[in-house]
């Protein structure tokens, strides 16, 4: 197994952090690699917050739940302070310093703090987007999906709303491209 | 000589197993006599209850199936929207219909399913030995009202005719009997109207039969018809309750 | 083909359409709330039959209905709802009404959780509904194999006049994967000679499971056994993965079967002979299969979002030729795979 990654995107609901999961399960597709996307669902989805898990491996998948996530997206508060304990020690964690303050979280150097909120709003042009900067931020520091897996997923995604798919191609790229 | 009445083809040679004096023969023979005269006996599919009337597939002449007690709107709705060339019609008593049917009947009639409902309401549950059913008389003594049905404890007999007229997808309701030959005749043709209509697709018709249970009630048959026509008419009146086909 | 990344609710709601489903009747109840979603516009601009129905009993009665006319007709239900479609798969076993049930299984007993869970396992193959019956019971493991047994379900059910069911569990259900709609709809099926279709040009036809005469039910009995016996011997399906040489043998279908297969990699790594089998078919068990490998020197284990509940049936079908052990967690817990290899570590000792 070459490749294995077990990325959770966490966040209110609303923020779109169950698409940003389906975005990179479809870009792992896109690769020809395998994945599973599993959300929270229910009840689960009433308190606030909502996540979604996508393993993404060169290898047939066994639990499509994570049991040592190795990269995070955490959009807002609640969602780093609940997942972050459970990260592999080398994981890869893209906080949104727009609504978290970096400095309670300061010790924990795996963390990296992304004003995506604000690049979403003020960069590209539309807060909406905060999800697709975060998948772009996070594929940098991961040995995959590609970015250029991700621009493709995202004609797939946006397949019946094919529209939109420019400014999520900016909103990925800003991401990415994103330097503190 | 010509022969000017025989039994319908609709119904088999076959005994009956109804108790001596009871309704149920003669409704199933004006059931059969309607899907004669209307020539559908051979695209008739009918959904027989748990109660009495629980063998009416040994004696129609024509495509049956059983269901659970108290879910044949749930049969026949899947019978008839997938076969909606087909005329579909459960039969059903009261304990069937109007207990633990209830959720069923209602909302089978309330989505307007176009089939046809044949009532049985005689005041108890008869295939059981007479016991209290949702149709029961104040002040009836049954098996399980030895003190008479008290609305206190055992709450009041309900109207599912009335109470079917409020929903808007029922088209057709009407309240027959069969204690005597004027309200025989009535009721057939009240039968053959509610198959009349459903092939027509004018939608959802119910017929309540208000019978009589003569061996469960502990009465002579002449006694029970009588009852019926000075009892039960009163709490059950008859007629047409709502009429949206024409 | 390009693979579509779908829930195994939806790919499960694909295979029955090309199957040729004629009508779905559903309720909603999480996890399963996609399906009856689904099918509500799909069946509707297919013209096909979808009605929500009152309850999971009148949604089960509705498919028996429908399938008592030859129809092809599911339902789709999660723990307590499909505990209320009991009665009507009881009748349906009874009359040999041949429906597809889908239970997306949760946490149990009672009302539970939404957690996926494996708890009605013995609901799913002992009985459930009241008699002496089977059901055949498939256990699919990912999304494709929900599009595949639900393609296959209605062919199986139809030719066995026996309701089939689809066992699975939230997290089956609710996860996505890619998956290859490969299937051509089918469209010409064979014409039974039981359905009810109206007696035009025959005799007229009854379905029914009261047999009051001397020694009838009796006879229907075990004429029903005749049958069963037929599918033990046709229709069971497992998958093996690395039993030819194992010491250590996992048994675990569904969602616990994938977390045991990472397990098993890891214990191949540290050089632990450690082995799968999958029962696909939960009825028929694979006795036979796990009989075959029940060796001296081989450990069982059965690993169950359960405390304890297929591990019977294994224990069964080892007849205590080897030791049988179990791993287990129950109310949404789930087993990792740590536990599984931590499991595996200890009995290979």
């Amino acid at each position: 197994m070459k490749i294995y990654e077990e990325i959770i995107s966490a966040g209110f609901g609303g923020q779109g952090v169950l698409l940003a999961g389906t975005l990179i399960a479809q870009a792992a597709i896109e690769q020809d690699l395998k994945t599973t996307w599993f959300p929270s669902y229910g009840a689960e989805m009433r308190g606030g917050t909502a996540n979604s898990t996508v393993i993404i491996s060169d290898e047939e998948i066994g639990s499509p739940v994570a049991f040592a996530p190795s990269a995070l997206i955490a959009l807002n508060r609640p969602s780093l302070e609940r997942f972050l304990p459970k990260m592999k020690e080398d994981a890869v964690v893209i906080a949104n310093s727009s609504l978290i303050d970096s400095k309670d979280f300061e010790s924990d150097k795996r963390i990296k703090f992304i004003p995506i909120s604000e690049i979403a709003d003020k960069e590209v042009g539309n807060i909406k987007t905060a999800n697709m900067v975060a998948v772009g931020a996070l594929i940098k520091h991961l040995q995959a999906p590609s970015l250029d897996s991700c621009l493709k997923a995202l004609e797939t995604a946006f397949y019946a709303k094919p529209k939109v798919i420019p400014l999520n191609i900016k909103a990925v790229n800003a991401g990415y491209n994103y330097k503190a | 000589m010509e022969k000017i009445l025989s039994r319908p083809k609709a119904l088999k040679d076959h005994p009956l197993s109804y108790c001596p004096g009871c309704g149920h023969g003669i409704v199933h023979r004006l059931v059969a006599q309607a899907i004669d005269d209307l020539g559908i006996r051979e695209r008739t599919i009918a959904v027989a209850p748990v109660g009495c009337a629980v063998f009416a597939y040994n004696y129609f002449n024509f495509d049956t199936t059983e269901a659970p007690h108290g879910r044949p709107p749930a049969v026949a709705t899947g019978i008839k929207r997938t076969n909606p060339d087909k005329i579909v019609f459960t039969y059903q008593g009261d304990g069937d219909l109007a207990a633990i049917g209830t959720a069923e009947t209602i909302h089978c009639a309330n989505r307007g399913e176009n089939i046809t409902v044949i009532f049985i309401n005689n005041a108890n549950y008869g295939m059981t030995g007479g016991q209290m059913a949702p149709t029961t008389l104040l002040g009836q003594v049954t098996e399980t009202t030895p003190f008479g049905r008290d609305p206190q404890r055992e709450g009041y007999p309900i109207n599912v005719c009335e109470l079917l007229a409020g929903l808007k997808g029922t088209k057709y309701i009407e309240r027959v009997s069969v204690c005597d030959a004027p309200h025989v005749i009535q009721a057939g043709k009240a039968i053959k109207k509610a198959f009349q209509n459903q092939i027509e697709g004018k939608g959802y018709s119910f017929i309540e039969v208000v019978s009589h249970c003569p061996v469960d009630w502990g009465k002579t048959p002449i006694d029970a018809t009588k009852w019926v026509k000075e009892e039960m008419f009163k709490t059950f009146p008859l007629g047409v309750i709502k009429d949206e086909t024409k | 083909m390009v693979k579509k990344l779908v829930k195994g609710n939806i790919a499960l709601c694909e295979g029955a359409i090309a199957a040729g489903l004629d009508a779905y009747f559903g309720y909603p109840i999480t996890p399963q709330n996609e399906v009856p979603a689904y099918m509500s516009r799909k069946m509707v601009e297919l013209k096909r039959v979808f009605i929500q129905a009152e309850s999971e009993l009148a949604a089960a009665n509705m498919v028996l209905g429908a399938c008592a006319t030859g129809k092809r007709a599911m339902t789709s239900s999660s723990s307590p709802g499909i505990s209320l479609k009991q009665e009507a798969i009881s009748y349906m076993a009874g009359m040999e009404v041949p429906g597809v049930i889908v239970n997306v299984q949760r946490g149990g007993p009672g009302l539970g959780n939404i957690s996926g869970s494996q708890a009605d396992y013995f609901q799913a193959v002992k009985g459930g509904g009241h008699g002496d019956y089977h059901l055949i019971v498939f256990a699919p493991a990912n999304a494709q194999e929900m599009y595949e047994i639900a393609y296959n379900a209605f062919d199986i059910a139809q030719k066995y006049r026996n309701p089939v069911m689809l066992l699975c569990d939230g997290i089956i259900g609710q996860m996505m994967e890619p998956v290859d709609f490969n299937k051509e709809p089918k469209t010409k099926f064979e014409y039974r000679d039981w359905i009810l279709d109206g007696c035009k040009g025959r005799e007229p036809r009854s379905l029914k499971s009261l047999l009051m005469e001397d020694g009838a039910l009796e006879k229907h009995n075990l004429d029903l056994q005749k049958k069963y016996k037929l599918i033990e011997e046709n229709e069971v399906k497992a998958e093996l993965y690395q039993v030819e040489d194992a010491e250590v043998i996992i048994v675990a279908y569904g969602i616990s079967s994938r977390i045991s297969k990472n397990a098993i990699k890891q214990a191949r790594e540290k050089g632990i002979k450690a082995g799968l089998i999958r029962p696909i078919t939960l009825w028929p068990f694979p006795s036979k299969i796990i009989a075959s490998y029940a060796k001296p020197g081989v450990k069982f284990f059965s690993v169950e979002f359960s405390l304890g509940q297929m591990v019977e049936d294994v224990k069964l079908a080892v007849n205590g030729k080897c030791p049988v052990d179990f791993l287990g967690r129950a109310g949404g817990g789930i087993v990792s795979d740590k536990d599984v290899l931590n499991k595996i570590i200890e009995l290979a000792k």
